[in-house]
């Protein structure tokens, strides 16, 4: 169980260009829960993900895993706990090292890190089996340079290497923004697969209500800086994007700037 | 050129092939430009020499040395991370300190080592050259410092220091304090630069605040020319590129400086400009050959 308690944020606070990009956010995630979290341009989505993550402290309020506050936890000791991968391919993996290398570093997410070989013998084969399940030939390029990858195949390799440690929670940041539409859907559907199989707790961040839509058993819909919309299961399942845009009007009294949210 | 002047380059370049190591640690792998270089080459002189003086042995004041110079690297470290201030300005606020720092140490500006005892003796003992033995020691200690450092990039820390310099976020997010790892890759560098002094210093018989003066620029001269020369595309092969790229840069200083142009020749305190120039040179021509391959 995650939680956010009262979690308040400003950007440049006490200058004119004062934002509010979280404003007394509560939520709750449960274990096993798939949330996407969609909403306009602003309305604070990678601000809660960026919070989760650890990329800066809330001004107030409180965020736990699993009853240990982590509130103040940097964002190398929340690593542990939580798997990443970021809208821009190249920020997850490492392009000046070989494959191999990139999911060795994975596969000591938040453990001590010592003395002996970076990549070991024995993973070499776990490596090659995991890639191979990607399909995208390239368990037969283990000592390849990452930075030599398309973004599409760097961002599977964040993907796999963000799950080699199990993580209590997984950040999806818009990862699939950045590739043409056809890698997205194989991104997607890799994402789908593995969230399903080790049954991950995941916050995802879209500007596809589609995607939104599709994907996993819950969405929350934010609106400068807070969430306007909490569905889940069954309610979620019957929801178009026809509710979705009449829903947020409701909530909102504001038309919502639709077409980069149905197309992108 | 003479024998003599390339057994001398030869010398020069295996000893300081250990500071262009550290140069590559940091500009290299860390991609932390740090100057506090010019700052721990003599550090480490001066730490040997003091030790030597008041009777410690030769080896062990090399110990003394690089634990000196891991010291002023973590102080650069730590200037740059904990309170945020940028890589450049950090070394070289540790740099100007440390010639303070240096006076310190030794008392006065330089002093001499005629007569005591140096890591040199164990070989001219066994009757060899005094020129021969300091390039068979010199090189035994860089390629002993290659091979190390060869090892310790490929262990689990050593790959998160590359990882450290080429992508911060993503190593953060695999759950690494980049703090710690640039804190650590800095005074590692800087040990490794003050060993070099502390060498330096034994061959030459003297340790001097000024002899560190335009280190980091024969570093990064010397790291570029054997990135140019043996390439650099695994850190294996670009290590040993570094160390070769000491020897061929101090060879090319062997050879400028026994030019002659009618009356005009190099004398040695041209090397500065000359090895800036080749620094800049070194540093553009990849951007302009691209931009001629972009035009064609």
């Amino acid at each position: 169980m995650i939680t956010l308690a009262d979690v308040v944020k400003f950007f440049h606070r006490g200058t004119v260009n004062e934002v509010l990009a979280l404003n007394n956010v509560s939520l709750e995630i449960a274990r096993g829960d798939c949330i996407t979290v969609i909403g306009s341009n602003g309305a604070g989505k990678s601000t809660l993900l960026n919070c989760l993550a650890g990329s800066f402290f809330p001004d107030s309020g409180t965020l736990r895993i699993d009853d240990e506050n982590i509130t103040t936890w940097p964002e190398y000791r929340r690593a542990k706990f939580i798997g990443r991968v970021f809208q821009d391919p190249m920020r997850g993996t490492c392009g000046a090292m070989s494959i191999e290398e990139n999911m060795a570093l994975a596969l000591k997410r938040g453990m001590r890190r010592g003395f002996s070989l970076g990549v070991k013998a024995a993973d070499r084969e776990r490596f090659r089996a995991q890639l191979r399940a990607l399909d995208l030939g390239l368990e037969n390029r283990l000592r390849d340079r990452v930075g030599l990858l398309s973004g599409g195949q760097r961002q599977a390799m964040t993907m796999l290497m963000a799950t080699l440690v199990r993580p209590r929670l997984l950040l999806l940041d818009e990862h699939t923004a950045a590739l043409d539409p056809k890698t997205a859907k194989q991104i997607l559907d890799l994402t789908r697969e593995i969230v399903e199989r080790d049954r991950l707790t995941t916050l995802m961040v879209t500007h596809n209500m589609h995607q939104a839509l599709d994907f996993g058993n819950r969405l929350v819909m934010l609106h400068r800086g807070e969430i306007i919309l909490d569905v889940r299961d069954a309610e979620k399942a019957g929801l178009t994007v026809q509710d979705l845009l009449e829903r947020f009007y409701t909530a909102s009294g504001e038309r919502m700037e639709s077409d980069r949210m149905l197309l992108g | 050129m003479t024998w003599y002047a390339f057994y001398g380059a030869l010398e020069q370049g295996f000893v300081y092939g250990l500071m262009v190591l550290g140069v590559y640690l940091t500009f290299r792998v860390l991609d932390f430009p740090d100057l506090t270089v010019d700052g721990s080459l003599p550090l480490g002189a001066a730490v040997s020499s003091v030790a030597i003086t008041a009777g410690v042995n030769p080896y062990l004041s090399l110990l003394y040395a690089a634990a000196a110079g891991f010291a002023a690297g973590m102080v650069t470290g730590i200037l740059n991370t904990k309170f945020r201030i940028l890589h450049l300005l950090a070394s070289i606020l540790t740099m100007i300190s440390l010639y303070s720092v240096n006076i310190r140490i030794m008392g006065r500006p330089n002093m001499t080592l005629l007569g005591k005892p140096t890591v040199l003796d164990a070989l001219t003992g066994l009757g060899l050259p005094p020129y021969l033995a300091s390039t068979t020691l010199f090189g035994v200690f860089g390629l002993v410092a290659m091979a190390a450092l060869v090892w310790f990039l490929r262990t689990e820390l050593g790959q998160t220091m590359i990882a450290t310099g080429d992508n911060p976020q993503m190593i953060t997010s695999q759950g690494v304090n980049t703090h710690t790892v640039i804190i650590l890759g800095v005074g590692l560098s800087n040990a490794l630069v003050a060993l070099s002094g502390a060498l330096v210093a034994q061959n030459q018989g003297a340790a001097d605040v000024g002899m560190g003066v335009g280190t980091i620029v024969a570093g990064l001269a010397s790291v570029i020319v054997g990135e140019t020369v043996f390439g650099c595309r695994t850190v294996t092969r670009a290590l040993i590129a570094a160390l070769l790229g000491s020897v061929v840069y101090r060879l090319a200083i062997a050879l400028a400086l026994g030019l002659k142009f009618g009356e005009f020749s190099f004398t040695p305190s041209d090397l500065n400009l000359i090895t800036a120039v080749l620094v800049v040179v070194a540093l553009v021509s990849p951007n302009i050959k691209r931009r001629f391959r972009g035009r064609a």
